[in-house]
């Protein structure tokens, strides 16, 4: 099992970079941690005539917080957010998550921003922004423009980036005041795909009303997918049984997944309403538990 | 731009090749370096065997390209002994059947050597899921288990002698 044969560049800056990419176009592949790339390059599923290494753009390399939104560089490894006190402490979904992607070992090498173009619908940092919510920004020779997490994934490992086009940084709103989160995944053995996984962040007002919230599932679709019906019936409620239960409903409404050799998809549809629900109930239950603290 | 002459620091040793870019870096380790020790199994980063230090992290060989590490530093298994002496936690692999055939064992003593520098006092639900990166058929894990156990504890003994 090797490789395919590819010309290979290793840019210096972000510029150069840009230029590869103008000038290669479609036979080109930027390469990050790779931990998903190498393995369908030795595979044969994938065979670019040309990989751009970002490796030695550092510039690209950073977790920042300017007092209202978190700033991560796009070649942040996977081990740098899971060890973060800035992103535990101001986006706590994307620590509870981090560390059921692949092991310890992939982690050190994989990417912020690699699993964000990669694109894999069971991937947890896709899902976790998406339940953040959050800017992309992507560089071309020409200009950078910024999209939002929800225009940013188009389906299966297929984003909005253009081949000329590299991810350079996300930004994502850290909530003020009374917010929870919560982050949960089924998968046969730990580090495997996940058969579906949850996602949701919620804040609520002084009478423990839910004010905004974002749950996101993964797994059941070509995308994470916002359950925007369960998210618009939430606000202004309180988190009843009942309501639960409509949350369940439209999630067995909502979503669509697909049998393979790890699932059939009525056992996915199973897990997907069980694990919305576990989320929520979750995140809600946090969001009040910090307010005790307070009090 | 497919052949490339990179510069490598293995074990402290320098090395100078000329790689073909599709160069896998286990296969590069393995067969212009000839060391064999560390062990290529799935070739795509789901079995651990081939994990190596790369600047100081456990990653990968098989999902990392030779080329990309021109001018970097890389510890593999044939470098942890000092002087020829087995380290610790190798000692205690021997002495709590952490090992049966072999085949896993380099890549689990580098990915174990790496945590236990940055996690000194893991529980051992961290040590397990520290080993879902490995694959070994032979053990049960239960051995491997032991062995990062009582090289933990050895470790915080003599740390506390050291400082009476």
């Amino acid at each position: 099992m090797k490789p395919g044969k590819f010309d290979y560049y290793c840019p210096k800056t972000v510029d150069e970079a840009l230029a590869i990419l103008e000038e290669v176009g479609f036979d080109g592949k930027i390469i990050a941690g790779g931990q998903s790339l190498v393995p369908i390059m030795n595979m044969r599923l994938s065979t670019p005539e040309c990989l751009i290494d970002i490796n030695q753009l550092k510039d690209l390399q950073f977790i920042e917080f300017d007092g209202s939104k978190m700033k991560i560089g796009a070649l942040t490894r996977q081990t740098e957010i899971e060890m973060s006190d800035a992103v535990q402490k101001h986006l706590g979904l994307l620590s509870e998550a981090v560390p059921y992607i692949g092991h310890v070992q992939t982690r050190n090498r994989g990417t912020f921003g690699g699993s964000l173009v990669h694109a894999d619908p069971t991937a947890e940092i896709p899902l976790s922004l998406m339940a953040l919510g959050g800017t992309l920004h992507i560089a071309s020779k020409d200009e950078v423009r910024e999209v939002n997490v929800e225009d940013f994934f188009v389906t299966y490992l297929t984003t909005d980036i253009m081949p000329n086009e590299l991810l350079t940084e996300i930004h994502i709103p850290v909530q003020e005041g009374r917010t929870g989160y919560s982050f949960h995944e089924i998968s046969r053995r730990h580090g495997d795909f996940a058969l579906v996984a949850s996602a949701c962040q919620l804040s609520i007002d002084s009478q423990d009303r839910i004010s905004k919230v974002r749950l996101v599932l993964g797994g059941v679709d070509a995308v994470p997918l916002l359950i925007t019906e369960a998210n618009e019936l939430m606000k202004g409620e309180d988190l009843s049984d009942s309501l639960l239960n409509k949350i369940a409903d439209i999630v067995d409404e909502m979503v669509d997944p697909e049998s393979d050799l790890h699932a059939t998809a009525d056992y996915r549809r199973h897990l997907a309403k069980k694990l919305a629900v576990r989320t929520v109930k979750s995140a809600y239950e946090r969001a009040r538990g910090e307010n005790n603290e307070c009090s | 731009m497919s052949v490339h002459d990179i510069e490598v620091i293995i074990n402290g040793k320098q090395y100078q090749e000329r790689v073909e870019s599709r160069m896998l870096l286990s296969d590069f380790l393995r067969e212009t370096c000839g060391l064999t020790g560390t062990h290529v199994g799935c070739e795509h980063g789901v079995c651990g065997a081939c994990t190596i230090h790369l600047n100081g992290s456990a990653v990968r060989s098989c999902l990392i390209f030779a080329v990309q590490v021109d001018g970097q530093e890389i510890t593999t298994v044939e470098g942890l002994t000092k002087d020829g002496e087995l380290t610790l936690l190798q000692r205690n692999f021997i002495q709590c059947h952490g090992l049966q055939c072999g085949f896993c064992t380099p890549g689990i003593l580098m990915s174990t050597t790496d945590y236990l520098q940055k996690n000194p006092n893991p529980t051992v639900q961290e040590i397990k899921e520290m080993l879902s990166g490995h694959l070994c058929r032979c053990t049960g894990y239960e051995g491997i288990i032991k062995a990062i156990q009582k090289t933990i504890d050895e470790r915080s003994k003599n740390y506390e002698a050291e400082r009476r």
